[in-house]
């Protein structure tokens, strides 16, 4: 209920913004919500969304399984720590932008060049965040699955699997949220559709209800992507230790 | 020595590395000189200082996953002895120190051990759920003859669990002396138990006094 009077303020503040100022900068909500229904009706939109939402999905999930996977091994050998770490740093401190113009000159304007240059962004959040999980690996609980015998495959799914989930969850929150903002700025600079193309032309335009058109029902996206995937998975991966203040609750 | 089917008790003060005695037998810990005999092909099972179970599984999940070739029946068994029925479904928070240290108990003997390691297993209970721990286990290990090795600071508690008991002295450790405790060791009578004790206290007290002479005066 607050969140819908919290909205509808922010609508209403946007309305007198549009009638206090040149309607060519900023245009009211009631033109945008014109422009998005004739570009979802011309079938534009749905195009342009489903195309940069596979650009992220694709991105997110290649910086999520190689994030993963360098970082466990960064979290359990020193070596592998010590070796890579100096890369690791350089790249958290590369700017995005870099990353995306060196990789559209060196891959060309391709695809490949898109995808890799946002995961490549992604990819040491990923690395730090899982390597944390690594190293807060529990050693008795290591010993016990020794002592047990347990198989590899038991050892990752019961044990390491378990103990990560909470930081995959946390790299996946911060990973989404990194990866679709980037996305909007490599299909700005190098790709012929998308959000980020379309949010480029009115740009050159100058047509704002255009650029809002886009940006808009996007964010409305992540947002929905958020709520109904992301938030769910993380009260998933820790329903163990929900499932026991209910029952604590209730006795 | 220890004859397979019976029960060791080591017994020695804290810090001689009666737990480090236990990780080696378990193969936690490599860094060593000498060797371990241990039954070929053995099944391991250990209960830890600390329970050790997986908090984001149930009791019987816990069991369930370290003994994956365990019967549901002979585990339900295992359970309903133990007096874990009811806690079936809980997860290990929920449980007490008492009743997580019998799930461990229950997920060693689940594999069906060759070899049964329990490091300090009544170590911080209160006296009354200790002796029911202690009754329980010494009843488990009689019934099933598993050969047992306990780890323990308490005398007491090793002449009731143990058919051997081990000696350990303080740092650097060896075994100070052997006792075997006369069968049957539940029926024990409380002047024989008291001998037995007085007979160890003794050994232990020489063993401080030989290593604190001089060798060289």
């Amino acid at each position: 209920m607050i969140r819908f009077i919290s909205l509808a303020a922010l609508l209403l503040l946007w309305q007198i913004g549009a009638w206090l100022s040149d309607p060519r900068r900023l245009p009211g909500p009631m033109a945008v919500f014109e422009k998005i229904y004739e570009e979802a009706v011309s079938g534009a939109l749905f195009s342009n969304l489903s195309i940069t939402l596979a650009r992220v999905v694709a991105a997110f999930a290649l910086a999520m399984s190689f994030g993963a996977a360098i970082g466990y091994v960064m979290g359990r050998n020193r070596l592998a720590d010590r070796l890579l770490d100096p890369w690791l740093v350089t790249l958290l401190n590369l700017p995005a932008l870099v990353v995306i113009v060196l990789a559209y000159v060196w891959a060309g304007l391709t695809e490949v060049a898109a995808i890799g240059a946002v995961a490549l962004n992604k990819l040491p959040n990923a690395i730090v965040v899982v390597r944390e999980g690594a190293r807060a690996l529990d050693p008795q609980l290591e010993d016990m699955a020794h002592v047990f015998r347990f198989s590899p495959a038991a050892r990752f799914r019961h044990l390491v699997l378990p103990q990560l989930a909470p930081y995959l969850a946390a790299a996946t929150r911060s990973g989404l949220s990194l990866v679709w903002k980037i996305v909007l700025v490599v299909e700005l600079l190098g790709r012929s559709n998308g959000v980020g193309f379309e949010i480029n032309m009115a740009f050159q335009l100058f047509d704002m209800r255009l650029l809002l058109a886009y940006a808009l029902p996007f964010v409305a996206l992540m947002l929905g992507v958020e709520t109904f995937l992301v938030q769910p998975l993380e009260r998933h991966v820790s329903r163990w230790r929900r499932d026991v203040s209910r029952r604590l609750d209730r006795d | 020595m220890l004859p397979a089917g019976q029960a060791g008790a080591v017994v020695g003060p804290s810090g001689c590395g009666k737990t480090t005695l236990l990780r080696l037998i378990a193969g936690l810990d490599k860094d060593y000189v000498g060797t371990i005999v241990l039954p070929e092909h053995g099944r391991l099972g250990m209960v830890f200082q600390e329970p050790r179970l997986l908090p984001w599984r149930s009791v019987i999940d816990n069991i369930r996953i370290s003994a994956p070739h365990a019967r549901e029946d002979d585990i339900a068994a295992l359970l309903d002895e133990l007096g874990l029925a009811e806690h079936a479904a809980h997860f290990p928070r929920e449980l007490s120190l008492g009743l997580a240290r019998r799930v461990a108990l229950a997920r060693a003997l689940a594999v069906k051990p060759d070899l049964l390691l329990l490091d300090e297993p009544l170590v911080s209970l209160d006296a009354a759920l200790a002796r029911d721990l202690r009754e329980m286990i010494a009843r488990l290990i009689d019934e099933r003859r598993i050969t047992t090795l306990i780890v323990t600071h308490d005398l007491r508690e090793a002449i009731a669990l143990g058919d051997r008991l081990f000696l350990l002295s303080a740092r650097p450790a060896h075994v100070v002396a052997t006792i075997d405790v006369p069968a049957p060791r539940r029926a024990l009578e409380k002047e024989t138990a008291a001998t037995l004790e007085a007979q160890a206290k003794d050994a232990f007290a020489a063993a401080r006094a030989g290593s604190s002479h001089p060798r060289h005066p």
